[in-house]
């Protein structure tokens, strides 16, 4: 009998959604979302700003009530229950931390709520402490003095020590700098996995997304454009909007006609692409990895002649920009090694193999 | 020679900038802080602290003297603590206190509110509670004279409406303290609008967040984080009660002396300077005490968003 209800419990999703839908004057910040999120799993929305991210995790942490819809926690609708009665939690993108208490109260300050003895809570902050990597003589220095960084550790540690359910995160790594953020992304990602605890992840960085998230959910006008795995979001972006949302990615206007070739709208080239919904005014996407410099029309499914006008270094990868025509540029991207030898504004010819694009129909909801 | 000057000149004032070493007092003199700050200085040297020093060095003059080039003694002090004129202190310093607490009671919630409630409407509100200010306070305290006077406003009223009797209720220490109240409540709210507007909202959705009630986020959230605002108003409030002349004059009718009418009163009939000096000083030391222990405990630069 324990052994069914714990299976039960299990399968069912730890948090759901249902038809949830936020209305500020009659214009939907979130539009009617459905969504189950899995006990253990590390969820990120991933959208652009005013997409309505923040507005729908506000309503998943109980600051803000949805219009219309339920939202179940392990099955029990918890629409009315206030963010402080919720056993969820979240590190808002300015950390919150509070600046009159030091970083040991901040971290205790969850459990000084809930009546712990100083004694107990002194001990479990050193933990928290200890398993973010701060040193303990941290526990009585002042948040003021602490660098960006360690505030972050510091506001997961305050978090931590709520011992919530889902932990949900409002873009906290936002303001940090590159490097410092992925660092931190990684540390996140342990901590997830040490704690396995459910984390609901806010995020206007794909890439960010890719790094940290078992599944992803791409967020744009209220709704979400597509949710699966960080692997399918890249290799089988489903619409326009969630291949352009990854990086820099090469977007070609065409008309795909009734013999399932393409032509481009701009310089009249014919391509082969992938098999497409339909006829008619379509979105050619290519990532620049797909690029390739090719010596003739054998060695690649499509090829186009152009100049290139200028090398971008990248670090690893090197990036070249192609000029077709008057009024076509695109991104070609190659490892360091593989270097293009020939001068700049020199003819060269590129390609790609049609499995490498991506062709999607125009439409409202790209 | 000329030419050997000038390369010397321009050495040392090339060495200056490198290593700012303090090169005398021209040099401070010239700079342009000190300079912009000098008008103003000279100001409050003339219309402050010659007037604060002539006042400290009265206060060490033999009694009903009017010259402060005779030999100091503390006599006036000696007699201030012989007689009871340290009443008058502790009722300025009592009345003070209670008027503080009041305000602050009653300003929070009406701070609050017009911080986070409001809206639009508080700058309305703002400009209500600070057009009393434009009439002179011995003004309104008429007003409010006429109001509680027997069969006055209010008795009359009640009289009228309810057949309810009322005694004056003026010349009472209550009356004194309401009208401390009602003077002095502007200096406490706009301070602890400033104070309460500090708190990020996100601060207190936080506390809120990690399962604190609303009494545990004003304790542990509201009130701390706005306590600058707080502190300081507390300060303005009680520095200007303890130093009220009319409303004890006009609403309390003297049913109580607090330590200005006592000063005034040297000043004037008794014609002792010395003594109100010395009153003066004692008033201005328990002022200046309580304001640098207060403001050592706030963060100003934290106010004025330099940090």
């Amino acid at each position: 009998m324990v052994t069914t209800e714990a299976e039960a419990r299990a399968a069912q999703p730890i948090l759901q959604l249902r038809a949830i839908e936020k209305v500020f004057d009659q214009f939907a910040a979130v539009d009617r979302i459905t969504l189950d999120i899995q006990e253990g799993e590390f969820f990120t929305i991933v959208g652009p700003s005013g997409s309505g991210k923040t507005t729908m995790v506000r309503m998943l942490v109980g600051m803000d009530k949805p219009t219309r819809g339920d939202i179940l926690l392990r099955g029990q609708r918890i629409n009315d229950v206030p963010a402080n009665k919720r056993p969820t939690c979240m590190v808002f993108q300015s950390l919150a931390l509070f600046p009159h208490r030091t970083v040991g109260q901040n971290i205790e300050f969850p459990l000084k709520i809930r009546g712990v003895d100083p004694a107990a809570r002194k001990k479990r902050a050193l933990e928290l402490l200890a398993q973010l990597r701060l040193p303990d003589h941290y526990y009585g220095k002042a948040v003021t003095q602490c660098s960006g960084g360690e505030r972050q550790r510091v506001a997961l540690a305050r978090a931590l020590a709520f011992d919530p359910e889902i932990l949900f995160f409002d873009e906290p790594l936002s303001a940090l700098d590159y490097k410092l953020r992925k660092v931190l992304e990684k540390e996140l990602k342990d901590i997830h996995r040490q704690t396995g605890k459910t984390f609901v992840y806010i995020t206007h960085s794909l890439e960010e997304a890719m790094v940290m998230s078992d599944r992803i959910g791409v967020m744009n006008r209220g709704r979400f454009v597509q949710v699966g795995t960080p692997n399918e979001i890249y290799g089988s972006p489903t619409t326009r909007f969630v291949s352009e949302f990854m990086g820099e990615v090469n977007i070609l206007d065409v008309t795909v006609g009734p013999d399932g070739t393409a032509t481009d709208d701009v310089t009249g080239a014919r391509y082969l692409v992938p098999p497409s919904a339909g006829a008619g005014p379509c979105s050619l996407v290519i990532r620049p990895e797909s690029l390739r410099f090719v010596d003739g029309p054998s060695q690649a499914h499509n090829v186009v002649t152009g100049t290139v006008y200028n090398e971008y270094l990248l670090g690893s990868r090197v990036q070249y920009q192609i000029r077709v025509g008057e009024k076509q540029v695109l991104l070609l991207e190659n490892l360091r090694d593989q270097r293009y030898e020939g001068d700049l504004d020199s003819p060269v010819t590129v390609g790609w193999d049609t499995g490498d694009s991506m062709i999607f129909p125009k439409g409202p909801l790209q | 020679m000329a030419q050997a000057t000038g390369i010397v000149t321009i050495t040392a004032a090339t060495t200056a900038r490198a290593a700012p070493e303090p090169s005398g007092w021209r040099a401070w003199l010239r700079q342009a802080g000190v300079l912009t700050a000098l008008p103003m200085a000279l100001l409050m040297l003339a219309g402050f602290v010659a007037p604060l020093l002539l006042v400290v060095a009265f206060a060490f003059m033999p009694p009903q003297s009017f010259s402060i080039l005779q030999p100091p003694t503390l006599a006036n002090f000696q007699e201030i603590f012989a007689n009871s004129f340290y009443r008058s202190f502790l009722a300025s310093l009592y009345l003070a206190a209670a008027t503080t607490l009041i305000c602050m009671v009653v300003c929070y919630p009406v701070a609050y509110a017009m911080v986070r409630v409001f809206g639009r409407v508080a700058g309305v509100l703002a400009l209500l509670i600070t057009a009393p200010l434009f009439v002179a306070d011995n003004l309104r305290l008429v007003g409010w004279m006429l109001f509680l006077v027997k069969g006055g406003v209010l008795s009359g009223a009640l009289q009228a409406w309810f057949g309810i009797a009322t005694d004056s209720m003026l010349y009472t220490v209550s009356a004194t303290l309401f009208g401390l109240v009602y003077t002095y409540l502007p200096f406490m709210l706009f301070p602890m609008i400033m104070g309460i507007a500090m708190v990020p909202l996100e601060m207190r959705e936080a506390a809120f967040d990690l399962g604190a009630t609303r009494w545990q986020v004003l304790k542990e959230v509201d009130i701390p984080l706005a306590m600058p605002g707080i502190l300081i108003g507390a300060l303005m409030t009680f520095i200007l009660a303890a130093g009220a002349l009319s409303e004890p004059r006009i609403l309390g009718g003297s049913s109580v002396v607090m330590i200005a009418q006592d000063i005034q009163n040297e000043f004037t009939f008794a014609q002792n300077w010395p003594k109100g000096s010395a009153l003066s000083v004692l008033m201005i030391l328990v002022a200046g005490v309580l304001a640098v222990t207060l403001l050592r405990r706030i963060d100003l630069d934290g106010i004025f968003g330099r940090r």
